[in-house]
């Protein structure tokens, strides 16, 4: 791996997992007041696709995206404050965590709903066909809780019929909101789902970023040069926090540390971390750390929405 | 000279000509292109647009309402065709949880100019679940439009406004509309929402009809000629945004309201129309009027005719009910049977 590689992957890494850090710590003061539903641990995933996306290609995410948003280049001052619902929030406060859109960067929303912008992102890719736009692509990211809704299968389905130039990330952190990939399926066989409906599917074990990056890199380059419809991976992850809310939940019953273990272990941030050298890393951490304060103090200081704001944007 | 043609090539005129003016327009949903083409609605678009600007779509309406959503975040105009309400509700999430949304809840960043086609059913039997109006579903969520036109003049102007629209717009079309006839300009033009169309003029009492029960209305209001009595009859064409003024300019001057809907009563269309007037009647300390309303009866639709003829509101059930509003109980027997539309109806459904 070329190290300009891993000083972006890095920064991209480090910068979310302190991000989603100093939310949690901020979130006892009641500044936020929006659900937040935490990436910590699976930013890899969102880091290791986007990196091997262009500015031009678009995403689609859930409401756990901060990772997502960020890794694609969504604007992180406009991000926090929207979460505390100011004015100068990327939707003006009137989107929340769970509602991130930067059109500029391609974040093309996020939704509370799970499953709801599988198809947009295939609608979206339909439209890239339909101009003929050739080096673009649409990717939907979505959990293993997405998959057992019937959108998902339907759009799998048309997406794969009219062969359409989007990637599917499907988050695998193996529970849906508290209830275990067991609880839901039979067989934990979600990549041979997406391979039934006539796409090239793969799973990807171990959060293993540089693995992501290559096989996104690649796929990405089969569908620009129209060689491939869509294509499918399955990303094994973990989710460290809560399902919703900035704490640990080991406690609760429904899962124990010792699960969790091998993910800490396994931390791509360090695991990339170690591929530079030491200045260069410190470098990069306290330029990301005088970025986060200066989001987070815009955020505090920025005005709330004018109460005419109610009112607006409901139509075009 | 007028040029006469149906209802249901009114909304092939239209969106051929919109397709022709705009390279983004295209048509989906389930058996487009197939011979029976939406009873002509979408007849010949595919062999002229091509396949991938009219396309039939697997039986998956969710994702098939948001691939639609999808094009038109990044700038196409979709029309996603229905051949019944009733299965718009497999659609429900995407139109109420983003479509209407969207705009609001990403604070002005995208917006979502589609068209979703649906046709409410009637006749042969078609049941339960071929016959549902659900626009007041519709028009209780903020971010939607709702358009229910019933002349081929507003389904051709309303469909091309529909399309033009940057907001997502549900376009109401009825089964029995279809092969209407009536005048219609060969030039595309736009009908504007929130204009209400006064179809009959009169002065003692108003209906208001919506969709099938407009055409319905107006041969109650021949009926009641028949008692002296001249009822007004008008047409809100769009039910989001509704055009009250009309409606109670209309009501200032007959004093009586009469809504007549081509749904269910509760918590519909009429409840909002006449919550409307009222509200407007007091705040100006205007002596309320008369009020009635007219609709489905509050069951499931059943197939067997002479029950399903109960079912619905007629010409007399409606000249009744408009009679009573301005005689009170005195008693009238209009005469009146059912429309030729719905006696002579055997499908293509």
């Amino acid at each position: 791996m070329n190290s300009s590689l891993a000083v972006t992957l890095y920064r991209s890494l480090y910068r979310i997992r302190r991000v989603e850090e100093e939310i949690a710590r901020v979130y006892p003061s009641d500044k936020i007041q929006s659900p937040v539903h935490l990436s910590i641990g699976q930013e890899g995933v969102s880091v290791g696709v986007c990196e091997a996306l262009k500015r031009d290609d678009v995403v689609f995410g859930t409401y756990r995206s901060h990772a997502l948003y960020l890794a694609k280049g969504g604007n992180l001052k406009k991000m926090i404050a929207e979460l505390y619902g100011k004015a100068t929030g990327a939707a003006h406060g009137k989107g929340g965590s769970m509602h991130l859109i930067d059109v500029r960067a391609g974040v093309m929303g996020t939704s509370a709903i799970v499953g709801t912008t599988i198809p947009q992102a295939v609608g979206y890719a339909y439209a890239m066909r339909y101009r003929r736009e050739r080096n673009r692509v649409a990717v939907s990211f979505f959990g293993d809780g997405g998959v057992d809704e019937g959108v998902w299968h339907e759009s799998m389905n048309f997406a794969a019929l009219k062969k359409l130039p989007v990637i599917f990330i499907c988050e695998n952190n193996f529970y849906a909101i508290n209830s275990h990939e067991r609880a839901r399926h039979l067989h934990s066989n979600i990549v041979e789902r997406a391979r039934a409906y006539g796409m090239p599917a793969e799973r990807i074990e171990g959060n293993d970023i540089l693995k992501i990056f290559d096989r996104v890199s690649k796929a990405r380059a089969r569908i620009v040069a129209k060689k491939s419809g869509p294509a499918f991976f399955e990303c094994m992850t973990y989710r460290w926090r809560e399902h919703v809310g900035p704490d640990e939940d080991y406690d609760a019953g429904y899962r124990s540390r010792r699960e969790l273990a091998p993910w800490v272990k396994n931390d791509q941030i360090l695991r990339v971390g170690q591929l530079l050298a030491p200045a260069s890393r410190a470098k990069i951490e306290r330029a990301v750390e005088r970025e986060i304060a200066s989001a987070f103090r815009l955020a505090e200081k920025s005005p709330f929405p004018k109460a005419r704001e109610l009112y607006t944007d409901v139509f075009a | 000279m007028e040029r006469i043609i149906t209802y249901a090539e009114a909304i092939r005129e239209a969106t051929a000509q919109e397709m022709a003016r705009d390279s983004s327009v295209f048509v989906l949903g389930m058996g487009v292109d197939d011979h029976v083409a939406m009873w002509g609605t979408t007849a010949g678009l595919q062999k002229k647009f091509g396949r991938m600007r009219v396309f039939d779509t697997p039986l998956s309406e969710d994702a098939m309402t948001g691939v639609a959503i999808g094009s038109a975040l990044a700038g196409l105009r979709p029309i996603h065709a229905h051949i019944r309400m009733d299965f718009l509700l497999l659609a429900t999430n995407q139109i109420v949880n983003i479509a209407a949304k969207a705009r609001y809840m990403y604070g002005g960043a995208v917006k979502i100019p589609a068209v979703f086609r649906s046709v409410i059913g009637r006749s042969w039997g078609q049941g339960a679940q071929h016959s549902q109006a659900l626009h007041s579903l519709f028009m209780h969520v903020p971010g939607l439009k709702v358009v229910a036109p019933s002349t081929p003049y507003d389904a051709k102007g309303a469909l091309i406004q529909s399309i033009r629209d940057d907001n997502p717009v549900l376009f109401i079309e009825h089964r029995m509309l279809h092969a209407m006839r009536g005048h219609v300009p060969a030039r595309p033009y736009a009908v504007p929402f929130g204009r209400a169309r006064v179809l009959r003029k009169g002065s003692d009492v108003t209906i208001i009809a919506v969709s099938y029960l407009v055409p319905e209305s107006l041969r109650a209001a021949r009926l009641l000629e028949d008692a002296r009595i001249r009822a007004e009859v008008i047409d809100p064409v769009s039910l989001s945004p509704l055009d009250m003024r009309t409606i109670v300019r209309s009501v200032k001057k007959t004093g009586r309201l009469l809504v007549a809907d081509n749904a269910w009563l509760t918590c519909g269309a009429a409840s909002e129309i006449i919550t409307r007037t009222i509200e407007h009647f007091q705040g100006a300390r205007l002596p309320v009027p008369k009020i009635a309303r007219i609709g489905f009866q509050p069951v499931t639709c059943p197939p067997s005719r002479p029950l399903e003829n109960l079912f619905y509101p007629n010409p007399r059930t409606i000249a009744l009910a408009a009679h009573q509003l301005v005689r009170g109980k005195r008693r009238w027997t209009p005469r009146g049977e059912i429309s030729r539309e719905i006696a002579e109806f055997r499908g293509p459904f």
